[in-house]
């Protein structure tokens, strides 16, 4: 019976293509607009989040905005190490030179830290090492170089062992940063040199901490890290909340999902409407059927046809249209995204299973909903009178 | 022998313009199995009023029915629309087949309704259009076939179901006088082998090859 209703339907539907096809191109649009949508949100979403914790997210940044003439020194950072909550804490000051090899001069930033950043931040060599507590206490003139200013500079990766002039000080190359592929981090750190905190501070003409950057002692317990930053700061400056400034880069995160989530609801909610006028179609045209096969309606009922087998034809009818137009919007969705990841270049757009199963679901019920009042409308026709209509 | 119809006093009272026309008034009529019988009348004496309640299209006000021993009474529309799948086989004056479906297929329709198996239906339809002698056409579209081959297909697909009642509502109206003799034929045929037909008809010549014929008049029943 049901292989029955679906080979009616089928044939329902192919014999007036055009119109069928005009019926669903409602659903199509409307499935494509969420579909779409959604997955740009979503792709967006994934690729702003991966740079975001390529930056690090499980880190708390601490500026120092006004030091009341205390200003904080490496010693004192040590301090704040000591606490259970904290597992490491670099200090960290930033300072624009001129960089000078040879006959290539450039701009680049100049990065003051201690040797713990580099775990901190989770970077990784190319070769060489990174600044050891050594350089630090040393003030030894040494750097890391990050592969664009090895690139930059040298021509060459491995660029251990050359003299890099910094604002005409000599600094030797003790290591080159692996290659990052996070776009964000490139943008932001450009062609950067890390040196040893000691040494880059005094280059600032600020030889004490404005800056630094905690890891906490359990991936888990970054709040518990804030709050003992926080409360170490507090005691520093004379509760004075306004003289720091702290961020999590795990709320960060929070509050990165949650603006993305409202984005999607929001431009899921329009696609959802147009599904809606597409459903609205389908039912329009579904009461002209209704009308048009009044006789073919009498004569079913005549041979023996219930109400329910009528109501069950026009219905698989409606559900049909808007389900093959799922298909053909998802396709075109499918081929959209595909050109969009294309252009687009470093992201790329999928279509997730869930937005496939919502989407589905979505033109299901409404050919469903909108169906229902034209089958019923079928259903109730009385057979004589069925008969008897010429149309 | 059974009887495939008793009525007893039915009547249908319309309402038209606040005046009541009794389409039926107090028709009684028995038909017992194998009857060939044709019903006449001029238009508007009740006879598409006693065919609908014949063929349990519409319910009588008053009055009784018992279709093949079974009282046609409060029936629900389910219930009604399942004997006339499985009683009765309706031949109409325009066919009434689906356009979009081949021979084969209409004549498929009632037994899909019945629930029965693909290959068991296509058995029976091959069975009931070798009856009609359409076993050529029977890939064709009712708009492929002549008027006379659109009818019996009809009666195909009537027989189909193996009804108690092949119920005919003018079956010769829309054909030449030529291919309406040959479907008269082909119900004489079909009375033969047993069936028990209903031939409603305003057509004497027509009736008068029935081997027993009543008339309808003003809503009332006269054997002849």
């Amino acid at each position: 019976m049901l292989i029955q209703s679906l080979k009616m339907a089928w044939n329902a539907v192919v014999s007036n293509k055009m119109r069928a096809f005009l019926t669903m191109l409602g659903i199509i649009i409307g499935v494509v607009a969420l579909v779409v949508m959604v997955s740009l949100v979503n792709g967006a979403t994934g690729a702003v989040t991966s740079e975001i914790s390529a930056l690090g997210n499980d880190m708390i940044i601490a500026n120092v905005i006004d030091d009341k003439g205390n200003p904080i020194y490496l010693e004192d950072l040590s301090v704040l190490e000591k606490d259970a909550a904290i597992g490491a804490v670099s200090a960290l000051s930033q300072v624009n030179a001129q960089g000078k090899h040879g006959y290539q001069e450039k701009n680049i930033t100049v990065y003051a830290t201690e040797a713990s950043y580099f775990d901190i931040q989770g970077l990784s060599l190319d070769s060489g090492r990174y600044i050891r507590s050594s350089d630090v206490e040393n003030r030894s003139f040494v750097c890391v170089l990050s592969d664009t200013a090895a690139e930059d500079f040298y021509g060459k990766m491995d660029a251990t062992g050359e003299t890099l002039l910094i604002d005409g000080v000599p600094y030797t190359v003790v290591g080159v940063l692996a290659e990052n592929d996070s776009i964000m981090s490139s943008m932001i750190s450009g062609t950067a040199v890390y040196v040893p905190f000691s040494v880059g501070s005094r280059m600032a003409g600020q030889p004490y901490v404005t800056g630094f950057y905690t890891a906490a002692s359990d991936p888990n317990g970054l709040n518990e890290a804030e709050s003992a930053v926080k409360s170490w700061l507090m005691a520093r400056f004379d509760r004075d909340e306004d003289a720091f400034m702290l961020m999590n880069m795990s709320n960060v995160m929070d509050a990165m999902a949650m603006v993305t989530d409202t984005l999607s609801l929001l431009l899921g909610g329009i696609a959802a409407i147009s599904l809606l006028v597409g459903g609205i179609g389908i039912m329009n045209i579904m009461l002209v059927s209704v009308t048009e096969r009044t006789k073919e309606i009498g004569i079913r009922k005549a041979i023996g046809a219930t109400r329910g087998n009528i109501m069950s034809q026009f219905l698989i009818e409606a559900l049909m249209i808007s389900l093959i137009g799922c298909l053909f919007g998802l396709g075109l969705s499918w081929l959209i995204l595909r050109v969009v990841s294309v252009i687009a270049g470093s992201i790329t757009f999928a279509m997730s299973a869930d937005v496939v199963t919502l989407a589905v679901s979505f033109a299901s019920a409404i050919g469903l909903i909108f169906g229902l009042y034209p089958a019923n409308k079928a259903a109730k026709k009385h057979p004589i009178e069925a008969l008897r209509y010429e149309g | 022998m059974n009887e495939v119809i008793r009525m007893k006093e039915i009547t249908r009272v319309y309402e038209i313009g606040g005046e009541k026309v009794y389409a039926l008034n107090k028709a009684s009529l028995v038909i017992r199995e194998g009857e060939f019988v044709s019903i006449i009348g001029p238009s508007g004496s009740g006879k598409s009023t006693l065919m609908n309640i014949i063929g349990c299209l519409d319910a009588a006000d008053s009055g009784e029915y018992y279709l093949d021993g079974q009282n046609i009474r409060d029936y629900s529309e389910n219930e009604l629309a399942h004997i006339r799948n499985k009683k009765i086989g309706f031949v109409f004056q325009n066919f009434n087949l689906l356009s979009k479906m081949t021979a084969e297929e209409n004549v498929e329709l009632p037994l899909i309704y019945q629930g029965i198996s693909a290959s068991e239906r296509k058995l029976r339809a091959k069975e009931a259009l070798e009856r009609v002698g359409l076993t050529q056409r029977s890939k064709h579209k009712p708009l492929e076939l002549s008027g006379g081959q659109q009818q019996r297909v009809a009666v195909a697909r009537a027989l189909a179901t193996k009804p108690a009642l092949l119920l005919a509502d003018e079956p010769t109206g829309n054909l030449d006088s030529k291919t309406g003799a040959e479907i008269m034929e082909l119900f004489h045929e079909l009375h033969r082998a047993g069936n028990t037909i209903v031939l409603i008809t305003h057509n004497d010549e027509i009736a008068a090859q029935a081997e027993r014929r009543i008339r309808i008049m003003d809503g009332q029943v006269t054997e002849e």
